[in-house]
């Protein structure tokens, strides 16, 4: 069995030919009047993946990909269009419409980009760490609470003074501690980090990376991590799916994927990152930008922009496949042209 | 090293506020030659946005120079009136911000801004400065320029739009572009090509480049020189590769680890503990030293200027001492 499917009992979380569309049709009398048909966004088109036990899937691509309308689908903040999200063998849709829904929502948490906007302005850090524990009943009296709320400011960082004051008095950096500590409140087995760090500068970045990383080998967590920096992601995580407007362009393990990427878009993205250790490297960027996903291209939504393209790829819309340890979604690499 | 483009000389600008006088940049210098690429960078709060809008001369009130001087071309530019000051900004020294979006105006068509920023400069007729517009947007790249130039801002995508910026900041044929953050509202794909075409156009209109951003990877792939900054001042400046590779400076040694690497492996990144102090609570000495672990006594009394490291030049006692020893 290749390495990129993973072992059943394994898997925490699996996701089946999961798709959202979004209705961005004009107002109905619009419609009437002016004669528009109705237009939809395909926003994620049949995507499915599996993260395995305490280890870390990270999705990158270009803005718009779809990558964190899939971190939403997995928590349950969007209902998907078609397909499944499987939370521990059970259908997530199910089970949150049911009434084990506090139990599953105990068990994930989100972690999202703008530290500035996920933490209520008006409340004290205690009550924002705190509120997931009283939520789900966890712990009501106020004493175990305040204790609670320490502990987990100290794991991450903080100290237990901060308890008291208000998300205006830290810095970025810090207030993404905050939300890490709210989100780890539950006790979760699965984290969705969207694009954790991308609002901090780099030396703050690199606090909240090795926090994260201690923190998941300590407990045991299983990470989805969403981020357009291939760098960081390198750095967290143990596999990584490129996306490209809406679908998975390549699913591989990361040591495979930085060593050798298929999927032209990756080589391209990997080639377009500015690296500090490529002083004057001379390089030929690609042509083009994302298109615009209310109308993708036919066949390969790759091929505008793509070097490789055949008649084929103008055509034929390519699956994702096992391709030499990887699953990769390219006519080339299949024909073995690339 | 020939006649510098730009001199900057221990800069200060000041906030008046009701409680206190805030200090943003203290005692900046640094000189940037014709055609050379200078990069500066930092992280947030650092006073590296703000350094390029003294020297364009858009200081946003109640923020006011208060000592050191700007020479442009051997000129004092930091005292001009402000209608003085216009015809330098835009004719000898151009300006590219972050957010493509709003650098635009949305009710002109990008031709109708970029005629009027050749004409307000440059004694050419409206046929010309036309023609002029058609000849910049094509050298940026935009695909059938006789047709777009006719366009509003938003029917160009982001990418598109930064070319059009772009070729407003080089319509005058500027002599010192000030970029700050050029690529950083984009795409990764699209900020290669946006680099790339800002070196080979700055190149061959023979302009010198002052690079804004916090990117460390754009810097390196595009500027000569780079300087630091940390809290207002300047703590590290010298040739890319040296700043990058052998930095003198425990801050930039510590901002550099503290980026993961795409070509290495590490279990841990390496970081700098704390934050930025805030302006109003500046340490006494080094401002770095409640967060560098080589810190010392006169670390935490004695403020350090710029002197001469190894390959570059550093705010730092440590080198000091160095200097000492094999004296």
């Amino acid at each position: 069995m290749s390495s990129v499917q993973a072992d059943p009992v394994d898997v925490l979380v699996e996701v089946r030919d999961l798709s959202k569309t979004f209705d961005v049709s004009a107002p109905w009398l619009n419609r009437v009047v002016e004669r528009k048909p109705r237009q939809f966004v395909h926003a994620v088109d049949g995507v499915s993946f599996a993260i395995r036990r305490g280890k870390t899937l990270a999705l990158v691509g270009e803005s718009g990909c779809g990558k964190s309308t899939v971190a939403r689908m997995l928590v349950g903040l969007y209902a998907p269009s078609d397909g499944s999200v499987h939370f521990d063998g059970k259908d997530i849709a199910a089970t949150l419409s049911g009434k084990d829904a506090p139990g599953l929502r105990r068990r994930m948490q989100m972690i999202f980009q703008d530290p500035y906007a996920s933490l209520n302005p008006r409340w004290k850090v205690r009550d924002i760490v705190g509120e997931p524990l009283v939520e789900h009943g966890l712990l009501t009296d106020r004493e175990e609470l305040g204790t609670r709320v320490a502990d987990l400011l100290r794991s991450v960082g903080l100290s237990a003074a901060d308890m008291e004051k208000f998300p205006h008095q830290f810095s970025g950096g810090q207030r993404q501690r905050i939300s890490i500590a709210r989100a780890l409140a539950t006790q979760p087995e699965f984290l969705v980090c969207d694009e954790p760090t991308s609002a901090l500068d780099v030396s703050v970045q690199a606090q909240v990376l090795n926090i994260m990383k201690e923190l998941q080998s300590r407990l045991n967590l299983t990470y989805l991590f969403i981020s357009h920096n291939l760098a960081v992601v390198r750095h967290v995580s143990d596999q990584v799916g490129v996306m490209y407007l809406g679908r998975i362009a390549e699913l591989a393990d990361k040591t495979e994927l930085f060593a050798r990427p298929r999927h032209p878009y990756t080589r391209m993205l990997l080639d377009a990152i500015p690296d500090i250790h490529m002083t004057g490297r001379p390089r030929i960027p690609v042509q083009g930008e994302v298109p615009n996903p209310l109308s993708p291209p036919s066949g390969c939504s790759f091929h505008p922009r793509c070097p490789h393209a055949t008649q084929r790829c103008q055509q034929e819309r390519p699956a994702l496949k096992v391709q030499a340890g990887a699953l990769i979604a390219c006519h080339a690499v299949e024909e073995g042209r690339i | 090293m020939n006649q510098a483009l730009l001199e900057v000389k221990n800069l200060r600008v000041e906030f008046p506020t009701r409680h206190a006088t805030l200090v943003a940049l203290d005692d900046i210098s640094f000189q940037i030659a014709p055609g050379e690429i200078l990069g500066v960078v930092g992280e947030s709060g650092a006073g590296k946005s703000l350094t390029g809008s003294a020297i364009i001369g858009l200081l946003d009130p109640p923020g006011r120079i208060a000592a050191g001087e700007i020479r442009f071309d051997g000129r004092r530019i930091d005292n001009l009136p402000y209608d003085e000051m216009r015809k330098v900004r835009g004719r000898h020294i151009g300006a590219i911000f972050q957010d493509p979006l709003t650098s635009l105006n949305p009710l002109f068509t990008v031709g109708q801004q970029l005629i009027e920023t050749v004409q307000t400069h440059l004694a050419v007729s409206a046929d010309e400065a036309r023609q002029r517009a058609i000849r910049l947007l094509e050298e940026t790249g935009i695909q059938a320029a006789e047709q777009r130039i006719d366009q509003y801002p938003h029917q160009f995508s982001g990418g598109m739009r930064q070319r059009v910026v772009i070729a407003l900041a080089l319509a005058a044929e500027p002599k010192l572009i000030v970029a700050d953050e050029p690529t950083t509202a984009l795409d990764v794909s699209v900020q290669a090509q946006i680099i790339s075409l800002l070196k080979r156009l700055c190149r061959e209109h023979g302009a010198a480049v002052m690079l804004v951003t916090h990117d460390m990877g754009v810097i390196a792939e595009t500027c000569d020189r780079v300087a630091v900054m940390y809290a207002g001042r300047i703590v590290e400046i010298g040739p890319v590769h040296e700043v990058i590779h052998s930095s003198a400076h425990p801050y930039t040694t510590g901002l550099m680890g503290s980026i993961p690497a795409m070509d290495e492996e590490r279990d841990r990144l390496l970081q700098i503990d704390g934050a930025m102090p805030r302006l109003n609570a500046i340490p006494h000495g080094c401002a770095f030293h409640p967060r560098c672990d080589r810190a010392f006594d006169r670390c935490r009394s004695e403020r350090p200027d710029l002197m001469q490291a190894t390959a570059t030049r550093a705010a730092c006692w440590l080198h000091a001492a160095e200097l000492k020893v094999t004296a």
